[in-house]
């Protein structure tokens, strides 16, 4: 029997873990050393340099613009998104009248804020590169239309303007998936408790602040992770919409882009690899704080 | 024992300890066999090379803007001359993330043509030695007129656009030209003569302003469009002692007066409001098609703006490139010098299988009937001298051959982009800067200067001299 039993937890395991070893693991442990030498990228070769490529990071200005905007986004995004997430979940389910009901048509809204989320990042980064277009693009244009020209600018080639430019497109992309996944969780809530607090004469912030948030608060962890994640790299938005890409000037450089222009443009896989281990544990860093920090007290419902 | 979750976790460790075997394979690759032995045959003079007339060759090429038939033209000539050989073609568009593996397994292709934006990083692959020297190739004699050597039959600087620290590793197929275009109706009917000397050109932007067009734009998304009138302007100023002193990367090169005075005619360009409104975030795509729209008079380019403009010039536009106008009435060179190179590189891999056949391909490429197809069919000039000789030419095109003649020797290029790749970045953000009035001329010399000096203070960085 026990044979057996190891045999079955062998077969179950071993292919999922060999391919885990060679596609996952493996890649990781080639850039740990590949961070410690000169690789370009097309040699057959490459030298041992020690540490020299993480003591250049802090003197590379390109890089260090990258860490403050990835910083910057990582505050903005996540925080943004989950406020206009949580909003817009918890009013298509206690919008509607006596603050415990949907709102009218709220599974028509919960379509229309998923279909973001059905376009490729590069195609959402390529429209809104139309959109803010200064001349003809839809945002001068709404804004000029609306008698506010003076608001129009030139949105991604002002070095004020263009990260938060570039912001609002990831918030936009992503909010739609979180509003589904708040949806779900606020769902899972047992519609009593909202009748509860009703009674208790509770209004819908109250509700809100004292219901709905502590009973959704390990989605919200799990969302800011994501998020987390996902304002560290950037990446596609960055390279397809911006000037320079990552311009005016590095105002929307992020480690990502650094990292793909040093390995692809400049044949510095060494140096590229040693950003890559600094985004690596950076990531690492981020997960191991919101998953240890939601931990300290979990309300359960029961 | 029966497995518990601790035996599995340490099992799973076991095996990630074959990682570091693993890790060998990224740069596992070094042998010192040669790939080509038993490839070369007898050298004569019908076969200078000494190509193996039954090897396989295998043809790598950018399939972009150009598409490849004019590669296939020239295999067809290559298999009528060695009806044994096998020509295995691949027409690819991201050429770097095709053949970059191959070249670090030491399996590379015979030919490669190195263009695109997924190009490899010239330099680097020279550095590497991963490239083959082409001087026996430039010693042939030319496929159509054995009298002349290959290198003889090239435009001037064709040549030096593909050597590396003196030894030739790249020929470039297409000559590039950059100017300001303008429309030569436009300029007919509004009654404006193209300018000689900035002066001018600043009095002209005043007219056409005055007309309710915008004198210029450019492709702000991209600031390296804008850099080449700038730079061009300062070597005419300072000559050709300016230009090699900024590729060698000497000491206060940038703050030679020639580049400071260039990059205030930009700015004053920028200050009198010259600029259109918004250029600065247009892609290339849109500020191009602003300026086929009539809104603006000029906009900087390269000789390929007529071919990627053709589906969105009106008719009767009649482009024309003009060479950017000088500075002072005492530059070094005259106004008609012209920024020129030559592009769309290839290049015979060191590590090929069949060397002297890849030699022989481009041998037959360079060819005057090559490249005189190329031109009918690409609408951009080639490296080869005369090949568009007897060819009715476009009006974009003829001005731009019109333009190289009128230069004759006086030619320039800057090579400090493909040497040093962070260092045109370095430009290009300095350039974005001082044409959106954020930093001064002083301040752009500055900045570049700064970036220029640790680039030669690096030592990790392969450098080069001309």
């Amino acid at each position: 029997m026990r044979h057996g039993r190891w045999r079955f937890l062998a077969g179950a395991l071993i292919p999922a873990l060999v391919l885990h070893v060679v596609f996952v693991l493996s890649p990781y442990a080639q850039a740990f050393y590949l961070s410690l030498t000169d690789w370009t990228g097309v040699a057959g070769e490459a030298h041992f340099v020690g540490a020299d490529n993480y003591r250049r990071l802090a003197g590379d200005s390109l890089f260090v613009d990258a860490v403050r905007n990835n910083a910057l986004l990582l505050v903005v995004v996540p925080l943004v998104t989950i406020a206009i997430g949580l909003f817009l979940a918890s009013m298509l389910h206690l919008g509607g009248r006596g603050g415990r009901r949907a709102v009218a048509g709220s599974g028509a809204y919960q379509i229309i804020y998923f279909f973001p989320q059905l376009l490729s990042l590069v195609v959402v980064a390529v429209l809104w590169s139309f959109v803010y277009n200064p001349n003809t693009g839809l945002l001068n244009g709404a804004l000029r239309a609306l008698g506010l020209g003076g608001m129009a600018a030139s949105w991604l080639a002002s070095p004020s303007l263009a990260l938060p430019a570039v912001m609002a497109v990831l918030v936009w992309s992503s909010v739609g998936f979180y509003v589904v996944l708040f949806s779900a969780a606020i769902d899972g809530i047992p519609v009593e408790l909202f009748e509860a607090a009703v009674l208790d004469g509770a209004g819908g912030w109250a509700t809100f602040r004292n219901v709905t948030l502590p009973l959704v608060r390990d989605t919200v962890q799990v969302a800011f992770v994501y998020l987390g994640i996902a304002a560290l790299d950037a990446f596609a938005v960055v390279q397809v919409m911006t000037v320079g890409p990552g311009g005016p000037d590095g105002a929307t450089e992020v480690i990502g882009l650094s990292l793909y222009r040093n390995a692809f443009q400049y044949g510095k896989f060494g140096y590229a690899s040693a950003m890559g281990v600094a985004l690596f544990f950076a990531t690492l860093t981020l997960a191991v704080f919101a998953l240890r920090g939601g931990r300290r007290s979990t309300v359960e419902a029961s | 024992m029966s497995p518990t979750r601790r035996t599995l976790i340490r099992t799973a460790l076991t095996a990630g300890a074959a990682v570091p075997l693993l890790s060998a394979c990224v740069t596992g690759g070094s042998d010192d066999d040669d790939p080509a032995a038993g490839n070369t045959g007898a050298k004569s003079a019908d076969n200078p090379l000494g190509v193996k007339a039954d090897a396989p060759l295998e043809v790598v090429i950018f399939k972009g803007g150009y598409g490849d038939e004019y590669a296939k033209h020239a295999e067809t000539l290559y298999t009528q001359k060695y009806a044994g050989a096998k020509i295995d073609h691949k027409g690819l568009q991201k050429v770097g993330v095709a053949l970059q593996p191959r070249f670090v397994a030491n399996t590379p292709p015979d030919v490669v043509d190195n263009t695109g934006a997924d190009r490899l990083d010239i330099a680097v692959l020279v550095g590497a030695k991963q490239v083959s020297d082409l001087t026996t190739l430039l010693d042939a004699p030319a496929f159509d007129d054995p009298s002349k050597k290959l290198r003889d039959t090239l435009l001037p600087g064709v040549v030096d656009d593909g050597t590396f620290d003196k030894v030739p590793r790249t020929l470039n197929f297409t000559y590039t030209v950059w100017g300001l275009w303008y429309s030569k109706k436009l300029f007919a009917a509004k009654g404006w003569a193209y300018p000689k000397t900035w002066d001018d050109m600043l009095a002209l932007c005043a007219t056409i302003k005055a007309a309710g067009i915008a004198p210029w734009t450019y492709q702000g998304k991209y600031p390296e469009y804008i850099n080449d009138p700038l730079l061009s302007m300062a070597a005419k100023t300072g000559g050709l002692e300016l230009v090699k002193a900024v590729d060698n990367l000497e000491p206060n090169a940038w703050k030679a007066p020639g580049l400071v005075s260039a990059a205030e005619a930009f700015a004053e360009l920028a200050a009198k409001g010259y600029i259109m409104g918004g250029s600065e975030a247009l892609s290339h795509t849109e500020a191009q098609a602003a300026w086929c729209q009539g809104k603006a008079a000029f906009i900087p380019c390269g000789s390929w703006l007529e071919s990627e403009q053709k589906g969105v010039t009106p008719d009767g536009f009649d482009m024309v490139m003009g060479p950017v106008p000088s500075r002072t009435a005492s530059d070094r060179l005259k106004q008609t010098a012209v920024q020129a190179a030559s592009s769309e590189s290839f290049l015979v891999p060191a590590k090929a299988k069949n060397p002297a056949g890849g030699m022989e391909y481009l041998r037959i490429l360079f060819s005057k009937q090559s490249a005189k197809a190329f031109a009918e069919s690409a609408g951009t000039l080639p490296a080869v001298a005369g090949a568009t000789d007897g060819l009715t030419l476009s009006s974009g095109l003829s001005s731009v051959r019109d333009a190289v003649q009128a230069a004759g020797p006086e030619t320039f290029t800057y090579r400090f982009r493909t040497w040093y790749a962070p260092l045109a970045k370095a430009v290009d953000d300095a350039t974005g800067e001082l044409v959106n009035k954020r930093i001064t001329a002083a301040q752009w010399s500055e900045r570049i200067q700064k970036a220029a000096d640790g680039i030669a203070k690096d030592s990790s960085v392969q450098k080069y001299t001309r």
